[in-house]
């Protein structure tokens, strides 16, 4: 073994980026656990084909690349992608549809741009995108949730696995259903109070099953707060951006209402993006102060594409918008290094 | 300005110097109207026109327009040449008149024939220029036809349908479904469609230009150990 002279710092950090992907891909469990408890197996087998394709094109990309494989494959920075696609897609997805945004977000969002670390955009989220503006039917028809219809209407291991590969004698169906924030987009006659009454998706605070799928998400967030993967400044000013909007613009529930605070917070992908989708190391902002500008923005745009906007669910939408403007946010929130001046105000002088 | 070298032109206006692909002018109609095989055609055509016949009315005032006037004098000239293309699609082909709409009139803004009015027609001879136009419009036409093309098979399963808008009723039969059932991939035709593809398209071109000089530096070295060569990479005339 050489003696390296090295200078300082000496201390290292303990997360490598395999550790930090490892533990994030750990911390999607209870969500997991609470989207196959209330929507089936469908979940289960978009995260499986997503990790399978994934990784097939990490693989595939590498090599053209002729990056060294199994180093980069190692890092399992393939696998989150997958992961966090394979739970933003509608649940039994078929799949063309997953292979579609796998090599979409591995291939163009990643590799095109340099590979782990270079991507401007969050490559799961970019190809939730391309799906939804592309296959607008497949990517709204969400699964009813249990409570709303029979447990037994809920797709078991081989239905999913069938589903997803439109195999079977006969064409295996769960039962769709509008997700809670589709109903609140769609309806333009009802006081939000009568129509919580009336329609079965809502639960106490929000719609049934995805309150809980929220909550999930969450506990698995807070895991990963606690393992100081990420810092709190990102999700909280975004949970907190989301629960302002709501209450400023918080009709008292008339039909064209966006909905509660609460109903916000746990409905849709709020938690998952909070914890799971913004907290990307590589394309969000890097200081403190920029996380918390970033954070509360996408929170605003999350409101203002859900309330006044075309799609149900916006935090796919606003991440990629605040995505562009990471780089603008990190040049204007640049910390001060000790003992040196403000570095924009360096330039000018 | 004696010797002009066709060769040189061809190759600069069909590859090394591609408007669209390389100098990257014209881009408003190459995103916009690349949709489907036949609209490409149809812009395609009508830039050739444009382009030739601007650098051909171009090259034949140069000697008497002075330096300070030149510009507009050039975008009248082009201005007219659009309307001539314009008035005869409607007289010929209404219905891709109509599809084109908007992006008929503003070829008048596109760069590339602007471009070339300046850069090359108003230096040189009369047939060089006419011949300069014909090729970088029609360079530019077959970056616009296979960007079309492709966005045509992959965001609708099939190509060359709606012929028929340029070539007669027979054209009809010309469709070709490539994918029977095909799921319609809108993002290739709607914009992002036109940009990832066209950034692919330029990608593409890099890689075999990289080949190229690869394959030619190796012949060098090959052939000539001991003669040493100055390296040039690219070259915008």
């Amino acid at each position: 073994m050489a003696f390296l002279k090295v200078s300082s710092p000496h201390a290292h950090g303990p997360m490598s980026t395999g550790r930090v992907m490892r533990l994030v891909l750990m911390a999607t469990i209870p969500g997991l656990v609470a989207l196959t408890w209330f929507f089936g197996f469908g979940t289960l087998t978009n995260v499986l084909w997503a990790s399978l394709s994934a990784l097939a094109f990490e693989a595939l990309a590498l090599k053209l690349r002729k990056r060294p494989i199994a180093f980069y494959l190692n890092d399992c920075s393939a696998l989150v992608t997958a992961f966090l696609l394979g739970i933003a897609l509608p649940p039994g997805s078929p799949l063309w549809l997953i292979l579609v945004g796998t090599g979409f977000a591995i291939l163009l969002c990643k590799h095109m741009y340099g590979g782990m670390g270079y991507n401007p955009f969050n490559p799961a989220m970019a190809a939730y995108v391309l799906l939804l503006i592309s296959f607008p039917v497949e990517m709204t028809n969400w699964l009813a949730p249990r409570g709303a219809v029979p447990a037994s209407e809920l797709l078991g291991p081989v239905d999913a696995l069938l589903r997803s590969l439109g195999i079977g004698s006969a064409p295996i169906d769960g039962v769709s259903m509008a997700t809670p924030l589709d109903i609140l987009k769609q309806n333009d006659a009802l006081l939000v109070d009568d129509l919580w009454a009336q329609t079965p998706q809502f639960g106490t605070v929000a719609g049934i099953g995805w309150e809980w799928v929220n909550l999930a998400f969450l506990l698995g967030g807070l895991y990963l707060l606690y393992r100081r993967v990420f810092t709190w400044h990102a999700p909280l000013s975004m949970l907190l951006a989301i629960a302002i909007m709501a209450l400023l613009f918080n009709d008292g529930g008339s039909s064209a209402s966006g909905g509660g605070a609460l109903f916000n917070l746990f409905s849709g992908a709020t938690m998952f993006g909070a914890f799971f989708i913004i907290t990307d190391p590589v394309s969000s902002a890097v200081s403190n102060r920029g996380r918390v500008i970033y954070g509360a923005l996408i929170g605003v745009l999350v409101y203002i594409i859900r309330a006044w906007g075309n799609y149900p669910d916006a935090v796919a939408f606003a991440v990629l918008l605040m995505n562009f403007a990471a780089p603008f946010i990190d040049h204007y929130t640049q910390p001060r290094t000790y003992g040196h001046k403000k570095p924009n105000a360096q330039e000018k002088a | 300005m004696s010797d002009v070298n066709y060769r040189e032109i061809s190759l600069n206006g069909l590859w090394k110097n591609n408007p669209a692909i390389v100098q990257l002018l014209g881009l408003c109609p190459l995103l916009a109207v690349t949709g489907s095989v036949i609209n490409a055609i149809g812009m395609g055509l009508a830039t050739i026109f444009v382009l030739t016949v601007s650098n051909t009315c171009v090259s034949l005032i140069r000697n008497i327009t002075s330096d300070a006037v030149r510009l507009p004098a050039f975008v009248m000239i082009i201005a007219a040449a659009v309307t001539c293309i314009e008035l005869l699609m409607q007289a010929f082909a209404y219905e891709l008149f109509q599809i084109l709409g908007i992006f008929l009139p503003l070829i008048t803004t596109n760069c590339v024939i602007l471009g070339r009015a300046d850069a090359f027609a108003s230096k040189n001879r009369l047939l060089p220029s006419m011949y300069d136009g014909f090729i970088m419009g029609l360079g530019f036409s077959a970056v616009l036809i296979l960007l079309g093309a492709i966005r045509e098979v992959v965001g609708t399963g099939h190509i060359f349908a709606n012929m028929e808008l340029l070539f007669g009723e027979s054209a009809k039969a010309w469709k070709i479904v490539l994918v029977e059932d095909y799921k319609a991939f809108l993002v290739a035709i709607l914009p992002p469609g036109a940009f990832i593809f066209t950034g692919l398209i330029i990608a593409l071109k890099n890689v075999i230009d990289g080949e190229i000089q690869k394959r030619e530096a190796a012949k060098a070295e090959n052939t000539a150990p001991t003669s040493r060569r100055v390296r040039v990479t690219g070259n915008i005339s």
